[in-house]
């Protein structure tokens, strides 16, 4: 098996990460941009290495980032969702885990609507690489690199920022992810959300809470808008109704002029244009949100470049 | 010539306040008496440094038989309480079908006494199917042999039916049991409510589902004047309010369940799916509250919730894997740490497993007075042994315990003056 790189044998969350391997991990990625910016697209780096994107959730960046991303540097990329797996016929998550790991492949790429899916699956894969592409609202670790790639391309150094993120909380692996990378990282974060969308003891963290979006604007160089589930909001009583949820945590030109010239906007993307974020504001010259999209592409190069790129050892 | 005689041990056998080394000696399958012993026996255990007491009894049991018996059923449940030191157990009423007519009543009660390892005393539901708007025949399932009512796992949500069922039980003096959970506030989570499941991503189980339903209950069991149990309580604020209404006389009662006072939500911090329950483990807070109960006698019984799945209902994830762990052969060296730590005396701990659940459910179990079925708990409070989960006599693997070392354990265990576990295996 390939030796992996900064003593990472799988990729669960930012969590369990320090400070150095998610610097390695985002300066590798800031090496990859380059191949992606030439005409011919490919590297050998994963010559002969077998990647398996298996995705229980729905996704359109993440997978087809991890995609791209094995195949510019060669793999044999895999993917499976679960409307066209075994799933459908009732096999087990940890069937489809086992099934597809003796088939061998290096890496298991994998997204899960149930958190602590792939630290549930490592018990039973002992020789497949895993990364956690998402699982339920625990952590998303290569958006989160992905984040602080783009971050560093468009502002230098992170450390001493203060990053504001606005909306459901308590559903967000970005958020908690975000959460954890700050205080490994030397990044304040802001939390922005009514108290219906906040997990308990979410101070714990370490974080400023706000329930006031404009009370959190001074301050802030990077406004990190999440993906309203507008179903999920309804249902369960968690806002009125879309509209008073623009109202007040929308962000708009007016809150971002409010924040300053200096001030950035994310999105981890899908975006509700009218709802969390205006139009406007997504297309503004301050919107990094195409550059996260592209820098995804070259993250993941590096995270399967470290855990299956390194020197074979037989 | 006694049949049995049980030499040396210290005997504890708090229903009538005896703590002493001394003989217990039994004589066609009841105990003939307990002091000193001059005469012959056809057989004699030597229980020096061991406590003899009366078979443990646990009144919150899952067998799953009849429907599910690939989780466990009476045969193998039967062995796992034997192996704890349990003698009678009371089972819930939440199989397929469910314990909600008399017929199944006797069949389980009949299984159990075709097995012959341990009493069998059925828990009936409250509810027809456990769904919460009709009343069972509770008259036809007490004569049956149904020892108390509960809809266990399924708490009585509607307040109106929940005012009913405790009128219409205490017109008979019937013991209500609740599993106290608003279900409204806890549908969808998986662990306490905290930041344990804030870190984990998991939805949580807010403690407010067990204290509002609790707090509910109690008033509507003032206005009834009813007997009312509240089944592993698991919060402070729980513990609170049972100590409150018992203050102010009701008859509100309450038990606590091993894993409640010996864990804390902590554990499910690697996702372990053998630490999930409902209620959840709680906080260390909520946990030392249980104890402070169980000392201070607000919390008079200790039962296991012993809740066995199949592994295919435990791996697959946190979110997804069953609720329960299993409790009958843990139940013991769990609870001995209550003595250990100084929480409880020797006696007062066993009477939480023997003489108040008999009391609470008027049964005859629970005590070595003369006369009595000699079912018997001897037991070693020092011994240390490993728990292997492969090797339990329960279907269930699932506990949080798995490979910890335990300290306490059973020697042996008569029912009916009969030996039927001795030294880590069952006697035929």
């Amino acid at each position: 098996m390939p030796k992996p790189l900064f003593g990472l044998k799988h990729l669960f969350g930012i969590g369990d990460l320090n400070r150095e391997q998610i610097t390695s991990l985002v300066n590798l990625g800031d090496d990859f941009i380059d191949i992606n910016s030439r005409s011919v697209k490919k590297d050998a780096t994963l010559r002969g290495r077998t990647v398996i994107n298996l995705f229980f959730e729905n996704s359109t960046r993440t997978r087809t980032s991890f995609e791209i991303a094995g195949k510019r540097l060669s793999a044999d990329v895999i993917n499976i969702s679960a409307s066209t797996s075994a799933t459908k016929k009732g096999e087990s998550l940890l069937d489809t885990g086992q099934t597809l790991a003796a088939m061998q492949p290096h890496v298991l790429v994998i997204r899960h609507s149930v958190a602590g899916t792939c630290e549930f699956l490592s018990e039973f894969l002992e020789d497949t690489a895993l990364i956690n592409a998402g699982d339920g609202s625990h952590e998303h670790p290569t958006q989160i690199l992905t984040d602080l790639l783009t971050l560093k391309r468009s502002m230098g150094d992170i450390q001493g920022k203060t990053m504001t993120i606005v909306g459901d909380i308590a559903h967000s692996r970005v958020a908690r992810s975000h959460m954890l990378a700050a205080k490994i990282m030397g990044y304040n974060v802001r939390i922005v959300a009514p108290k219906t969308l906040l997990p308990a003891f979410v101070e714990n963290y370490g974080c400023e809470v706000f329930h006031d979006f404009d009370a959190a604007l001074d301050g802030t160089d990077i406004l990190y808008m999440l993906r309203v589930q507008t179903e999920r909001l309804t249902t369960n009583c968690c806002f009125p109704s879309i509209r008073e949820y623009h109202e007040t945590y929308g962000l708009n030109m007016k809150r971002l002029k409010a924040a300053g010239d200096h001030c950035m906007v994310m999105h981890p993307g899908p975006m509700n244009r009218g709802v969390e974020i205006a139009t406007d504001v997504a297309d503004s010259m301050k919107s990094l949100i195409l550059e996260q999209v592209e820098h995804g592409v070259a993250v993941r190069m590096a995270a399967l470049t470290a855990l299956c790129g390194g020197a074979t050892e037989e | 010539m006694t049949d049995i005689l049980i030499t040396n041990g210290r005997v504890i056998d708090p229903a009538n306040n005896i703590d002493e080394v001394c003989d217990v000696w039994i004589e066609n399958g009841t105990v003939a008496g307990v002091g000193k012993f001059d005469g012959s026996a056809k057989q004699s255990i030597d229980a020096k440094g061991l406590i003899v007491c009366p078979g443990l009894i646990d009144m919150h049991v899952h067998l799953r038989e009849p429907g599910e018996e690939w989780k466990e059923d009476i045969e193998s449940g039967s062995q796992a309480a034997v192996a704890g030191g349990i003698t009678t157990i009371c089972t819930m009423p939440n199989t397929e079908p469910c314990i909600d007519h008399a017929g199944i009543v006797l069949q389980v009660i009949a299984r159990a006494k075709e097995i012959g390892l341990c009493n069998l005393r059925p828990i009936g539901a409250v509810t027809r199917n456990l769904k919460g708007t009709e009343l069972t025949e509770m008259r036809e399932l007490s004569r049956s042999g149904a020892v108390a009512f509960s809809d266990d796992g399924k708490p009585i949500w509607h307040a109106g039916v929940m005012r009913k069922a405790l009128e219409y039980s205490s017109s008979f003096g019937y013991l209500i049991i609740q599993h106290a959970e608003e279900k409204q506030l806890t549908d969808g989570g998986s662990v306490n409510e905290g930041w344990v499941s804030t870190q984990l991503g998991v939805q949580g189980m807010p403690v407010e589902g067990e204290d509002s339903m609790i707090a509910r209950d109690i008033m509507l069991t003032r206005r009834a004047d009813a007997r009312y149990h509240v089944a592993h309580i698991s919060s402070k604020g729980a513990v609170e309010q049972v100590r409150l209404a018992q203050k102010q006389g009701l008859k509100v009662t309450a038990e606590a369940a091993p894993h409640h006072f010996a864990l804390t939500e902590n554990e499910v911090l690697n996702f372990n799916a053998d630490a999930k329950m409902s209620p959840p483990l709680r906080t260390e807070e909520d946990r030392l509250a249980v104890i402070e109960g169980l000392r201070d006698g607000t919390i008079e019984v200790i039962a296991t919730d012993h809740a066995p799945h199949h592994e295919d209902d435990k791996r697959c994830g946190l979110s997804c894997a069953a609720f329960g762990i299993v409790g009958l052969e843990t139940m013991l060296p769990i609870s001995l740490d209550l003595e250990r730590a100084g929480v409880l005396s020797m006696s007062d701990l066993i009477a939480k497993m023997t003489s108040n659940p008999a009391k609470l459910l008027n049964i005859p179990e629970g005590s070595l007075s003369q006369g009595n079925a000699a079912d018997i708990c001897i037991f070693d409070p020092q011994a240390e042994w490993t728990l292997d989960r492969e090797k339990l006599f329960s279907k269930g693997r699932n506990t949080p315990w798995h490979s910890r070392t335990m300290t306490g354990q059973v020697q042996y265990t008569l029912k009916d003056g009969r030996v039927v576990f001795e030294k880590g295996s069952l006697k035929a």
